[in-house]
Formats: structure tokens, C-alpha cells, sequence
């Protein structure tokens, strides 16, 4: 009798997450349908809901990928570092480490950002705008007070460095080591045993933890609020002062002023950064579990 | 690449085994160790100027004041008590709600699950893991709206958001230290005619119990400085409140960001304030971490 009980608590809390994912999609659909269905003129800034959501989802894949694409090879390279590199006494600390930067709160991640960061890159984007001008990412001008969309990528990039990182440590620390000591044994170097053993062994791994972390870099809210200066503007521009607003950046700046249809045209945009963010994370997940049955 | 590996066994070897190790082949493994040396430096970079920058600003900021008075009806002055009132008020109560309903489902996939509906809640918990903040901050706006009518905040509201962000994570650590506790134990309980609720509660549970006291210590640091969600649920107040069923409550992370966003004629002096904040913060959440670790090492069952 109580173990019955007992069993059935245990399944009805297993429950309760199938229920609360159900549970957020649903709230999220009820609560934004209104403003898929609203007319233009009822919506903020007189835009059909397509065309507000859609410069703000531009944003926000912009600013993702951007951080993916700086922190993806800095966070193999970090995994390679502790896994392979380093003396192993110091390695335990130094992803320790890593792992710090996982800890820290995005709020702070912000003022870091707009503080620290943004002012000392004033500089190196003038440099980018001179020299790189030709490119489209670097037109310019550049901004003279740091808030661009370069800068809130780094940040980004430096909040999902850990989740790629500890993805790829794993799969690294586990690449066979009869594999390493035969390259070891045939006159390898170092840099031939990682090229030709682990990277090979972790790659899948590689990607689906690029996949996390692009997924985090999606949703990930105050430190792109804080940083970035938004217009609304489409561009790939990345150093100017007019950039896109993200999907969560935007519901942060407008939600607690916002009310009536308005509010439903943010619940609705957070109903499409849950969808994008979900197909993201459930490639990565479905990568992992596939390799973990190989 | 793919075939680099098998290669190693049947093909180049003689490359390798090359007359001793050319310079061209010494050089990039010079260059590549040294530039992979590089990249985790330059990672760490922002880790040290960010901690260095949090305290330089924020001690000038921390004053007895910030900790005891809140900011009702001053301008430019005034403390933060409020906020961290509001800070561990929240937290606490999400951690009333994620602490239980984490670790029975914890115990369930460990222990009960079996076949196609462990597999599919495994992967729901880590789907889970990915719901971004201000989705889970507007899922908990929405519920309550239903029941209570728009522009409802709450500090429950914000605990609820944090909840759906806290359970995967308590699962997550609590399965790994499930995991770990050996069969026999199981197995030796169940031989002496121990019930499986019994052999659960007295002899699984009490072994894993500092790894799971561990894990969720993990999983409260990783939710007592979350922002947006509590950006849309839990309203912005300047004065101290203590129920979270009733008005609005601030937090340490939300009070950092408007001391940011809305600094008033005192710019200085709010910025301060916010950089204290953001410190505070940092600190519970290394204190958190450490304690973590300290009390698993302390108090973690041998098992052999």
C-alpha cells in the first residue's frame, strides 16, 4: 500500500514536467493568439504581427550565430587545453574554472558588457570600419559608445563558452586512449594525435554542444537588453549604432510597460523564440542520445 | 578526417614513421599546442576582468545602508534591503516547489522508469533545460493572468518562472547521484524483505544524500540571480515586501538592472548601487558553489 503510494508520487512528479512543457505551450498559444489574429492598426506600431516579430527573430539569429561563432572554437580549444594540454594535477581546477563562467548571472554578464567591454572595443571597431570597411558586417560608421551588435555577441559568446566547452570535455576526456598511444607509438606529435584521435572522436559532440549553446545564446535575455542600442534596423552591419532588437531583449525593454493587445504580441514573440529555441536544443539532444546508443 | 582514425591502423604509418620528425611537422605542433594554450587564456580573460571590474565598482557601493534600508521615498539614497528580502524570498519559495517535484522525479527515472516513457521524459527534462528565461517568466505571467487578470505581479508569479527553470536542473544532478549508488545496497535491502518505498527512503536516499544536498545547492545558485523572468513577473517596488502572495517584490537582479536603466538625477550613486548589487549577487552565487562543494566532500558516503 504505501509502496504504491510512493511509486505514484514519484511517477505523478515525473508527470508534472510532460505537463508543464505541455503547460507552456499552451499558456503561451492562448495568450498570443489574439495578436496573431489582430489587425495591423490594433498591433504596436501599426505593423501586422509577421512584420514586427519578423526583424526582431533577424536579431536574434544574428546575435546567436555571432556568438557561436566566436565561442565555438575558443571552447574546443579551451577542452583540448584541459583535456590534452595541460599537466593533468592542474586540469581539474583550471575546469573548474571554465565552469566559473557558467555561474556568473547575465545581469552582470550586462554591466560588464556596456561598462567594461563595450567602451574598450570603441577603438577596434574603428579599426574594423577602416580597414575591414569593404566587408558588410564592418560598414560603419562605427558606434563611438560600444552598444553594437559585435559587442553583445562577444558577451554571448563568452556566457555559452562554458556549456560548449563542458560538452566538448566530456566527449574529449573519453576519446579512446589505445587510439592516442598508437599515434604516440607511430612518432605522432601531440597536435597529430589530437587531430587525427580525439577531434574525429568528439565531433559529434562538438556539434551538438554548438547546438546548446547557440540555443542559450538564443533566449538569452539581459545582457543583449543591456547592451545592445536598438532601432529596428535590418543590417548585418555589426558595428553601428542602429542594430536589431532581439526576440528576449525586446519583451524585456517593452513588457513592463507595456498592456492589453500589446502584451499578447510579446507572449506571441515568446512563443516563436520557444519554437526556435526548442528545435535547436532537440537536434542537439537527439545527437547526443544517438551517439550515446552507438 | 572520418577516415583518420582507421588509417592509423593500415595505411600511413610510414608517413609517420618518416625519417625522424621534419620540421614542418614540429613547427605546427609548436604553433597548434601553442595557439590551443592561447585560446583558454583568452577565454579566461573575460572571467578575471569580470570579477576584478564587480568588485572594484561595487565596493563603493556596499554600506551598511544598502543592506538594512530600503528605497521607499528617497531619491538617490536609500539601501537595497528590500531587494534581497525579495531575492531570498523568491528563491526560497521556488525552491519549496522544484525541490520536491525534481528529486521523486528523479527518483522515479532512476528507480521506477523503465522502456519508451523514461526515455521520452529524459529527453523532455533536457529539452527542459533549454526553455529560455524571459518564456519561462511569460509562461508564469500567463497562468496567473488567467486567474488573476493582466498586469498581475506577483513574488509567487516570479517563483513559479524560476521553478520551470530550477526542476531540470534538480533532476539532472539528482539522477547522476542516483545513479551512483551501488545495486547491492538495493539488492541487500531487498533480500532482508525491505519494501521498495523503505529500501528507497532508508538506504538509497540517506547514501546519495550529500551529493543531492550538493545538487541542489548547484541548482539555487544557478536561479537566485536570474533576471528576465522575474523582469515580467514580480514588478518593480521600492519599498519592502515579505509576502509573496501579495504585491509587487523586488530582487537583487531586477533592482541592479533598473539602478542601471533608470539611475534618476543621482547617476553615480545608482550606478554604485547597481554594481553592489551585481557583487552581492556574485557572492551568494560563489558561496553557494563553494558550500557545495564543501559539504560534498564533507559529508559524502565512501562507497566501495
Amino acid at each position: 500500500m504505501a509502496d504504491r503510494l510512493f511509486s505514484r508520487t514519484a511517477a505523478l512528479a515525473a508527470v508534472t514536467i510532460l505537463v508543464l512543457l505541455a503547460g507552456v505551450a499552451a499558456f503561451l498559444v492562448s495568450e498570443g493568439l489574439p495578436a496573431l489574429t489582430a489587425s495591423a492598426s490594433e498591433l504596436p506600431e501599426g505593423k501586422s504581427f509577421v512584420d514586427y516579430a519578423a526583424p526582431l527573430a533577424f536579431g536574434t539569429v544574428l546575435a546567436a550565430t555571432l556568438a557561436a561563432l566566436v565561442a565555438v572554437p575558443l571552447a574546443v580549444a579551451a577542452a583540448l587545453f584541459i583535456t590534452h594540454v595541460a599537466p593533468p594535477r592542474i586540469a581539474l581546477t583550471l575546469g573548474y574554472l571554465v565552469d566559473l563562467l557558467a555561474a556568473i548571472p547575465s545581469i552582470v554578464y550586462g554591466l560588464w558588457g556596456i561598462f567594461v567591454l563595450g567602451p574598450r572595443m570603441v577603438p577596434a571597431m574603428k579599426w574594423l570600419e577602416t580597414k575591414l570597411g569593404f566587408l558588410p558586417f564592418f560598414d560603419g560608421p562605427a558606434s563611438v559608445t560600444g552598444r553594437t551588435m559585435l559587442v553583445a555577441g562577444l558577451v554571448l559568446a563568452v556566457m555559452i563558452l562554458p556549456i560548449v566547452s563542458a560538452v566538448a570535455r566530456e566527449a574529449f576526456a573519453q576519446s579512446p586512449r589505445r587510439l592516442q598511444e598508437g599515434a604516440q607509438a607511430l612518432g605522432a606529435t601531440r597536435w597529430e594525435t589530437i587531430r587525427m584521435t580525439v577531434l574525429p572522436f568528439g565531433r559529434s559532440s562538438v556539434i551538438s554542444g554548438a547546438m546548446l549553446g547557440l540555443g542559450r545564446a538564443l533566449g538569452e535575455t539581459m545582457a543583449v537588453t543591456i547592451i545592445l542600442s536598438v532601432s529596428g534596423a535590418v543590417t548585418f552591419n555589426l558595428i553601428g549604432q542602429a542594430n536589431p532588437s532581439t526576440i528576449a531583449a525586446n519583451i524585456a525593454l517593452d513588457f513592463p510597460e507595456s498592456s492589453g493587445l500589446a502584451i499578447n504580441a510579446l507572449i506571441a514573440t515568446g512563443l516563436v523564440l520557444f519554437a526556435i529555441t526548442l528545435v535547436t536544443n532537440m537536434g542537439a539532444r537527439a545527437i547526443i542520445s544517438r551517439q550515446e546508443r552507438v | 578526417m572520418e577516415s583518420s582514425v582507421q588509417t592509423l591502423g593500415h595505411g600511413e604509418p610510414s608517413r609517420l614513421l618518416a625519417s625522424g620528425l621534419g620540421w614542418r611537422r614540429r613547427a605546427v605542433n609548436v604553433v597548434m599546442t601553442t595557439l590551443i594554450a592561447a585560446a583558454f587564456v583568452l577565454a579566461m580573460i573575460p572571467l578575471f576582468s569580470l570579477v576584478f571590474e564587480v568588485a572594484k565598482r561595487g565596493i563603493p557601493g556596499l554600506s551598511l545602508e544598502f543592506f538594512t534600508e530600503d528605497a521607499r521615498g528617497v531619491v538617490g539614497g536609500g539601501g537595497a534591503s528590500h531587494a534581497i528580502m525579495g531575492t531570498l524570498i523568491i528563491t526560497a519559495v521556488a525552491s519549496v516547489i522544484s525541490i520536491p517535484i525534481g528529486i521523486m522525479a528523479a527518483i522515479y527515472l532512476n528507480e521506477y522508469g523503465t522502456g519508451r516513457l523514461r526515455r521520452a521524459l529524459t529527453f523532455f527534462v533536457d529539452v527542459m533545460t533549454g526553455i529560455p528565461s524571459i518564456v519561462a517568466g511569460l509562461f508564469a505571467y500567463a497562468l496567473f493572468e488567467i486567474f488573476f487578470g493582466p498586469g498581475i505581479r506577483l513574488g509567487v508569479t516570479g517563483s513559479v518562472a524560476l521553478s520551470l527553470l530550477m526542476i531540470p536542473i534538480v533532476i539532472r544532478s539528482a539522477e547522476e547521484v542516483l545513479k551512483i549508488v551501488p545495486d547491492h545496497l538495493r539488492e541487500a535491502s531487498y533480500a532482508l524483505g525491505t519494501p521498495k518505498w523503505k529500501t528507497i527512503t532508508k538506504i538509497v536516499l540517506p547514501t546519495a544524500f550529500a551529493g543531492l544536498v550538493t545538487g541542489v545547492m548547484i541548482a539555487i545558485a544557478r536561479i537566485v540571480g536570474e533576471t528576465a523572468p522575474l523582469l515580467v513577473t514580480t514588478g518593480v517596488v521600492d519599498s519592502m515586501n515579505t509576502d509573496p502572495f501579495d504585491g509587487r517584490m523586488q530582487n537583487l537582479a531586477v533592482y541592479a538592472y533598473n539602478e542601471y536603466r533608470s539611475p534618476g538625477v543621482m547617476k553615480q550613486a545608482a550606478y554604485d548601487k547597481a554594481w553592489a548589487a551585481a557583487l552581492t549577487l556574485i557572492a551568494i552565487v560563489m558561496i553557494l558553489n563553494v558550500a557545495a562543494r564543501l559539504v560534498y566532500r564533507r559529508y559524502k558516503t565512501e562507497i566501495r
